[in-house]
């Protein structure tokens, strides 16, 4: 815990907005820091888990302790609608209250004495919880990295998919895609190269598909689309961007039955083990909830949500592409990734906050090839983004 | 059939063990013993593609190995698959569980309507909220605060929402890390000495005693009135502490707490003190540890809606780490504790504390006070029922767990025949410790039907 640096990201974030209101009182403070979701949540979802919630007042309705692992229903139910084709079973998703959870248990699972790689930048949970779990080795101020993690960097130059051929061998490789920060959705190709990795090295993949949804394109929406990614890999993903779930609380890790520890031990039943023992099972409301999302009718309405916050995403795109910033990320996420050449990102970070009111993150906060780069997310209400657009544009004419 | 329905009935149908496990034996589990041959398995002639291969690919990431130093399954996913095999075994026979401590009544109106309005709110722009605080709402922490613990000097923002006591301990862990001791009740709830293991706090398992090394078992039987022996306890950097007692239904005195916290002072120690069940408390005991002065710099404490409010699939439960509690370079163990739940968690369920919060209003609190009656009632008239058949039984006033003695036979053995000739689940007292040999747990939580029916056959068979 010492060896941390200094808070986690987002609540930092979180903060320095909240000073800035203090200060400025009547300001209209335009949240594209944080990815929270804004839009409601559809009908057919909440009604699900109403009922549900009522019925746990009746005696037929009323249920206690679910499966550790989550409701078979629902394991299902995430098999063959999310994971159509690939050979994924019910039996080998296990249901959670979120990704950010789901990445914790990965670390306790795996132990202290593995080693480490992530893609540079990333989601900060990866580092920060290798770090708590005494895998990071000490901070490094001059390269501003962990000593003993493997940082994947990620630019414009290698199409933010790392140079593998470089890449030191670690034990597990956590990879983000579609990514945040960048946005950008790694290719068949490049996922068929980084599971050759893995598979030469016996490197196991954690890779997070958190926003799968919001792809536009071919790209793979499972590290499952590759052959022989059950032998080296884990997928960890989220009902929270997808249907607007972040207080809710639901996601899912697969764990398919083929990957093995090198004494030929199954992952999954060491994972099992964990889930029964420092989890409880996900809330059965949030189950019930989720279930209706993958129903034809409610996976066509969050569809249409996250329509919504892609048509924000490329609205954000286009605002910095007007002003001749490079942009990247927007068509396969809900992240836009800009470059603002020779500055600190904090420092575009202080400046958007106090000249325009607009809360963003700065690339810094990901890791340090994020530095000279902020993210813009594109959750918010139409008229927030089309008014930061317009203070946006303001700034940087 | 609608969402809901389907999902209803799948959550009613049977239980957790969904990959075949060995043998269920105190011995062991096994497998980390089986060396593996360094090649690969062997060549299979596969029709379907004769160039490939049929080989078992193995990465080359060690097992971690705390999870091989684990005997065996979680105790009680084990007890339900001992269920399920016995209703294979039995199909028609009508099967009691008082095993699992499950929750089996209602939750009132007054809580499921709050976390059904929320759901529905979510659908409004008005209504509609993202991502909360990971230490939970404002308004449930300060009304548990008030609440529960209105005159110690907890604060607000000393509270901690989660998602279960189970969740919360392993956090506990993650916060202290590999490098720390522990001591533990003997018996005690499983999670505390499994998760130590899981985190590496602990040697190997010693099978000629039963116990882990390193771990300090704290040994509470009928002799001692299920409160350890302090004088004979060495010292450990963590104390956890649970009472009313899962599973021995025990409750400390004021006396016994105020040594605990002397012993935890004189150590420089901490305690978890798992309060989950303080509400089931008859006698004038503690219900907090914060009721004993000086506890605020010793001690966390851990609780739950699983057992008040039915909360045992909604997920709602707290910890309160107090600003006094520091480490020994000062540094307060609630930062630790916030850093941890913002990194390694990311808030309860927004609906879940919509229903936490219509708990604690006074309709709300009127509603589980009934529900706990209930499932006291029920503790009566089993302690009454193994009385009458002439057992030491033990716990039953102040928790709904009644701790039956059966001397000189193993707990197991126990188990199985009571399964076998009753068809009725119980949990082995050796699943909770070596110090829980020769004992039997039965849990209070059943409709009153299956309750009485359990009793009578339990008469039936111990006549």
């Amino acid at each position: 815990m010492e060896n941390l640096r200094n808070g986690y990201l987002f609540p930092e974030i979180s903060k320095r907005a909240f000073d800035h209101t203090q200060k400025h009182p009547d300001a209209r403070l335009i949240r594209l820091g944080i990815g929270d979701t804004t839009e409601p949540i559809p009908d057919i979802i909440t009604s699900a888990m109403a009922e549900y919630a009522k019925a746990l007042s009746t005696i037929e309705g009323y249920n206690g302790y679910g499966d550790e692992q989550g409701n078979m229903a629902l394991r299902v139910a995430i098999a063959e609608t999310l994971y159509r084709n690939m050979g994924i079973k019910g039996n080998e998703v296990f249901v959670s209250d979120g990704a950010q959870c789901d990445i914790s248990r990965l670390q306790m699972l795996l132990g202290s004495d593995v080693t480490v790689a992530v893609q540079d930048p990333s989601f900060p949970a990866y580092i920060d919880s290798s770090v708590i779990f005494g895998r990071a080795g000490k901070f490094e101020e001059e390269t501003g990295k962990y000593g003993n993690i493997v940082y994947m960097k990620c630019s414009p130059e290698n199409k933010f998919f790392p140079n593998l051929s470089i890449t030191r061998k670690t034990d597990v490789i956590f990879f983000c895609s579609p990514n945040n920060p960048t946005g950008n959705a790694a290719t068949k190709l490049q996922l068929q190269r980084l599971v050759e990795f893995a598979k030469a090295n016996g490197s196991i993949i954690i890779y997070d598909s958190s926003y799968a949804a919001f792809i536009s394109d071919e790209s793979p929406r499972s590290i499952y689309e590759i052959p022989g990614a059950k032998e080296v890999a884990i997928e960890v993903s989220s009902f929270s961007k997808f249907a607007g779930f972040t207080g809710v609380r639901l996601g899912w890790t697969v764990v398919p039955e083929e990957l093995k520890y090198t004494n030929g031990f199954p992952v999954i039943k060491d994972y099992d083990r964990i889930v029964c023992t420092c989890f409880n099972g996900a809330p059965s409301i949030s189950q019930a909830g989720g279930l209706a999302c993958l129903s034809p009718q409610g996976y066509e309405a969050t569809t249409a949500v996250i329509a919504y916050y892609k048509e924000n995403a490329k609205i954000i795109a286009d605002t910095f592409r007007s002003l001749a910033l490079k942009v990247y990320g927007g068509e396969n996420a809900p992240y836009i990734w800009v470059h603002f050449p020779g500055q600190k990102s904090w420092d575009v970070f202080n400046e958007i906050l106090a000249k325009t009111h607009i809360v963003t993150i700065p690339g810094s906060g990901f890791g340090p090839a994020g530095e000279e780069y902020m993210r813009f997310s594109a959750f918010g209400r139409r008229e927030n983004i089309l008014e930061a657009s317009r203070r946006l544009k303001s700034l940087y004419k | 059939m609608s969402v809901s329905q389907s999902f209803a009935t799948s959550l009613s149908s049977s239980s957790s063990a969904f990959f075949v496990s060995s043998n269920f034996i105190s011995s062991g589990y096994g497998v980390q013993n089986v060396p593996f041959p360094a090649k690969s398995i062997g060549v299979v002639k596969c029709v379907a593609a004769p160039q490939e291969q049929e080989t078992v690919f193995k990465t080359k990431v060690p097992r971690n190995s705390n999870m091989a130093k684990l005997q065996a399954g979680y105790l009680f996913p084990e007890i339900a698959r001992r269920r399920n095999a016995h209703l294979l075994k039995y199909p028609d026979a009508k099967v009691i569980s008082l095993g699992i401590g499950d929750t089996t009544e209602p939750i009132p109106e007054v809580i499921t309507s709050a976390m059904a309005q929320k759901s529905l709110g979510l659908s409004t722009r008005e209504g509609y909220s993202g991502y909360g605080a990971e230490q939970g709402e404002k308004p449930l922490r300060a009304a548990i605060a008030s609440t529960f613990y209105g005159n110690f000097g907890i604060e607000e923002d000393d509270i901690f929402i989660s998602d279960g006591a189970k969740c919360d301990i392993s956090r506990l862990q993650v916060v202290f890390g590999s490098n720390v001791t522990m001591a533990v009740q003997d018996p005690s709830y499983p999670a505390y000495v499994d998760s130590s293991v899981i985190m590496g706090q602990t040697g190997q398992f010693q099978k000629d005693v039963e116990k882990y090394a390193t771990i300090e078992y704290m040994r509470c039987t009928a002799e001692n009135g299920f409160f350890p022996d302090l004088s004979t306890v060495g010292r450990t950097d963590i104390i956890f502490f649970c009472s009313p007692n899962n599973p021995t239904g025990s409750a400390a005195t004021r006396e016994q707490l105020t040594q605990l916290v002397q012993f935890a002072k004189k150590n420089g120690s901490i305690i978890v003190y798992d309060s989950a069940y303080a509400l089931y408390m008859s006698d004038d005991n503690p219900r907090s540890i914060f009721e004993i002065p000086g506890a605020k710099e010793v001690a966390i404490e851990t609780s739950s809606y699983s057992k008040y409010a039915g909360f045992t699939g909604v997920r709602l439960g707290w910890t309160v780490v107090p600003k006094q509690l520091l480490f020994s370079d000062g540094f307060p163990v609630a930062k630790d504790f916030n850093r941890i739940v913002c990194t390694c968690f990311n808030g309860a369920s927004n609906i879940a504390q919509a229903g936490a919060l219509a708990c604690l209003s006074p309709e709300g609190l009127k509603a589980m006070y009934e529900v706990i009656g209930f499932y006291k009632e029920n503790t009566d008239i089993i302690v009454d029922t193994f009385n009458s058949l002439g057992f030491k039984v033990y716990g039953g006033k102040n928790a709904p767990y009644v701790w039956v003695h059966f001397p000189g036979q193993s707990s197991w053995d126990v188990f199985s025949e009571i399964l076998e000739r009753t068809h009725v689940v119980t949990t082995p007292g050796s699943g909770f410790g070596p110090g829980g040999e020769g004992f039997i747990r039965v849990s209070a939580f059943g409709h009153r039907e299956n309750i009485l029916e359990a009793c009578r056959r339990f008469k039936q068979l111990y006549k």
